[in-house]
């Protein structure tokens, strides 16, 4: 018997007042698996993101991750959130780092202030986990001296302090050249081979075809 | 264009109308100046009789014009040429003689204590008075005497701005006695219905005299008036004045006969003098730590309270937004003089709050407004995205407050908190309505009673900046530390 998906959307639907955004979608994503949520702009592919990450109500449907059960209409409050956020990182588009803290503090703010961690221990853990990311001299930058690719990398490192089964990626390749598209996509594999699961929206179907091992378009 | 500047050459060049413009304070009320009752455009009072006698006396059918003037700046006025001779319970000070041309003296005051009846037989003079609250109006002879009484026995001055309210906080026990000229606490105790207070007529503190004050370059009329104001006491039509006005005693007639057989330049109590300007310092000094222990901790009660009011505004439910919101409408739409108003007298039939924290808590609560929407609005500017991504963290939202929006609102917000520091340390001047005597109205007191304003001023402001310039700079370096680049 094989083991149940990580994430069960069943028909999402999310209206804006008249409109929907998103109807009827429904995806599965397996430990391990990294799947490319495609289409055009202004499709949904972020809402659909942001509901996973119980950050946006949808109207209709179900989310599943990892057993905790997202239901439509107002979200929870989150102090009922609590097991849905140590399994769900999310890494924004625009990458939305703490703009009053260093990359490693970036890092070590959840570890510390939510996992409860020492200093020391938090600090060990970024320090891995940016180096990881190939982004460990720059430890000590502020957000405004990171390169796009850099800052993404340190918001990879934040979503994965609270070691996540599920990394939701928004648009990862946007703002990157075709040697950093390269070497996210191998950043992305390693992470599957550590059993999580992706979810990566984006709209570069270059990028989907070469390192997703599934492609669920969106019209 | 010629025809018309000739014309106006030719209106310049015609005689100046025949009058006395003379200069008083209408606020002093009566018997000096006083709006009539039956006519509020006109102006009653002894002075205003006097002024009406000296003009019919100075010839030529001349008439006296009233001209506005807040008491204590007469002298400046009449300096600056807005009026010809100032009268309005002038006080003779030697102060006023080195700077001004001043008359002869018209009328004799007794400085007297006032005080509530039951300690009318354990009062008799300022040395009974240690360690208490003794009340008089700002710039003055009695404030004066006061100071002195402040260093010789120990007696605790209170500066008012009017000669109404002393007498109200004596009855309601803010202060032990009142030190004024005898006329105005009779006119206070008869407006009182003579219940409330006593006057130790019989035990002055001081004898001082009202003048008239003119220019120093106005020596001529100076003389000119003093002829009439003599003749005026001669032909008993200055005594005439004084009786309607219900001002006139025994005292007056041996004071008229001294000036007429001695042309006397009589001298008030004793004062300050231009050389004895730096007895001030030590005052100026006191005020000034008044000035900023009154403003730091009205800007720490703003703070606490603005950023309460500011959560409420953007964390709280319905009910507390509108209710937030109206206080801050409510606070900033109207004037923080009548907000302290209100405080200090007010709300004195529910709680009497001493000046000092009622000055506080006035500043401190109007400031809270503004606070508050500073707050709010740094709040708010921190991207949302970030709190979204705090959120995904699992950081609860009093820790997204405490650690990610916080932190970068007070970045925002720290450039317009110095400001309104700045200007709250300058609207501190502001209290001195309620009795406290901080730089600005200190400075006042001392350019009144020296007549001028070039060194008290300059003392002031180099006072004003030297507390606000270090604020400035040390939030800009603060504004550098926290500034990530």
């Amino acid at each position: 018997m094989s083991a149940p998906p990580l994430l069960v959307i069943d028909r999402l639907r999310v209206r804006y007042e008249t409109r929907d955004v998103l109807r009827a979608l429904s995806l599965e994503v397996a430990r391990g698996e990294l799947v490319a949520l495609m289409g055009p702009s202004g499709v949904g592919k972020t809402t659909a993101l942001r509901a996973v990450a119980a950050l946006q109500r949808f109207d209709e449907g179900q989310i599943v991750v990892d057993g905790f059960v997202l239901a439509p209409g107002p979200l929870p409050p989150e102090s009922r959130l609590g097991v849905l956020r140590r399994r769900v990182g999310l890494v924004f588009q625009a990458h939305a780092l703490f703009e009053h803290l260093t990359a490693q503090s970036n890092v070590t703010l959840a570890l510390r202030h939510v996992l409860g961690k020492p200093r020391v221990e938090a600090d060990t853990i970024a320090t891995r986990l940016l180096s990881e990311l190939d982004v460990g001299t720059r430890a000590g930058a502020w957000p405004r001296q990171l390169s796009g690719g850099e800052a993404q990398r340190v918001a990879i490192a934040r979503a994965l302090a609270l070691d996540p089964a599920l990394l939701l990626m928004d648009e990862p390749t946007a703002a990157l050249d075709p040697a950093r598209r390269s070497a996210l996509g191998a950043t992305l594999r390693r992470l599957c081979e550590q059993g999580r699961g992706l979810l990566v929206a984006t709209h570069d179907a270059e990028f989907a075809r070469a390192h997703a091992d599934r492609l669920v378009n969106l019209t | 264009m010629i025809a018309a500047l000739a014309l106006c050459l030719v209106t310049a060049q015609q005689p100046a109308p025949r009058v006395l413009v003379w200069g008083g304070d209408a606020e002093g009320g009566a018997p000096f100046v006083e709006a009539d009752p039956r006519d509020p455009s006109r102006v009653r009072g002894f002075d205003v009789e006097v002024a009406e006698r000296i003009a019919r006396g100075l010839g030529g059918d001349r008439r006296a014009q009233f001209l506005q003037v807040q008491w204590s700046n007469i002298d400046q006025s009449v300096e600056r040429g807005d009026f010809a001779l100032g009268l309005s319970g002038v006080e003779d000070t030697p102060a006023r003689r080195a700077r001004h041309a001043v008359t002869l003296p018209y009328f004799e005051f007794r400085e007297v204590l006032a005080v509530r009846p039951a300690d009318a037989g354990r009062i008799h003079g300022l040395a009974d008075l240690r360690g208490r609250r003794v009340a008089t109006l700002g710039s003055t002879i009695a404030y004066d005497l006061l100071m002195q009484a402040r260093d010789s026995t120990g007696v605790l001055p209170i500066s008012y701005d009017d000669d109404v309210h002393p007498y109200g906080d004596l009855v309601t026990g803010r202060v032990d006695a009142v030190l004024l000229d005898h006329i105005i606490a009779q006119r206070a105790l008869r407006r009182r219905g003579g219940i409330g207070f006593v006057i130790l007529l019989d035990q002055p503190v001081a004898i001082g005299h009202y003048v008239g004050v003119l220019a120093q370059a106005n020596a001529v009329l100076r003389d000119s008036i003093d002829a009439v104001l003599r003749e005026a006491m001669r032909d008993g039509s200055l005594k005439q004045i004084f009786r309607r006005w219900n001002v006139w005693d025994d005292t007056q007639r041996t004071f008229f006969e001294r000036v007429l057989r001695t042309s006397e330049t009589a001298t008030g109590a004793a004062t300050a003098t231009s050389g004895q300007a730096l007895a001030y310092v030590p005052s100026l000094a006191r005020a000034a730590v008044v000035t900023l222990l009154v403003s730091i901790l009205s800007m720490a009660l703003a703070v606490v309270v603005g950023l309460t009011l500011a959560s409420g505004r953007v964390y709280g439910s319905a009910v507390v937004r509108v209710a937030t919101t109206i206080y801050i409408e409510i606070i900033r739409g109207t004037p923080l003089l009548l907000q302290l108003f209100v405080i200090y007298y007010g709300l004195a039939g529910v709680v009497r709050l001493p000046a000092f924290l009622a000055a506080v808590l006035a500043l401190g609560l109007n400031y809270a407004a503004y606070e508050a929407e500073i707050y709010r609005g740094a709040l708010e500017a921190v991207p949302r995205i970030q709190l979204e991504a705090a959120r995904t963290l699992g950081l609860s939202e009093l820790q997204i407050l405490r650690l990610v929006r916080g932190p970068q609102a007070l970045r925002y917000a720290l450039a317009p908190m110095t400001n309104d520091f700045v200007a709250l340390l300058k609207d501190s001047a502001l209290v001195s309505v309620i009795t406290v005597v901080e730089l600005t109205k200190e400075t006042a007191i001392y350019a009144t009673n020296i007549g001028s304003w070039v060194v008290p001023g300059a003392l002031c402001a180099v006072v004003y900046l030297a507390m606000s310039l270090p604020l400035a700079r040390l939030a800009r370096r603060l504004e550098r530390r926290w500034q990530t680049p």
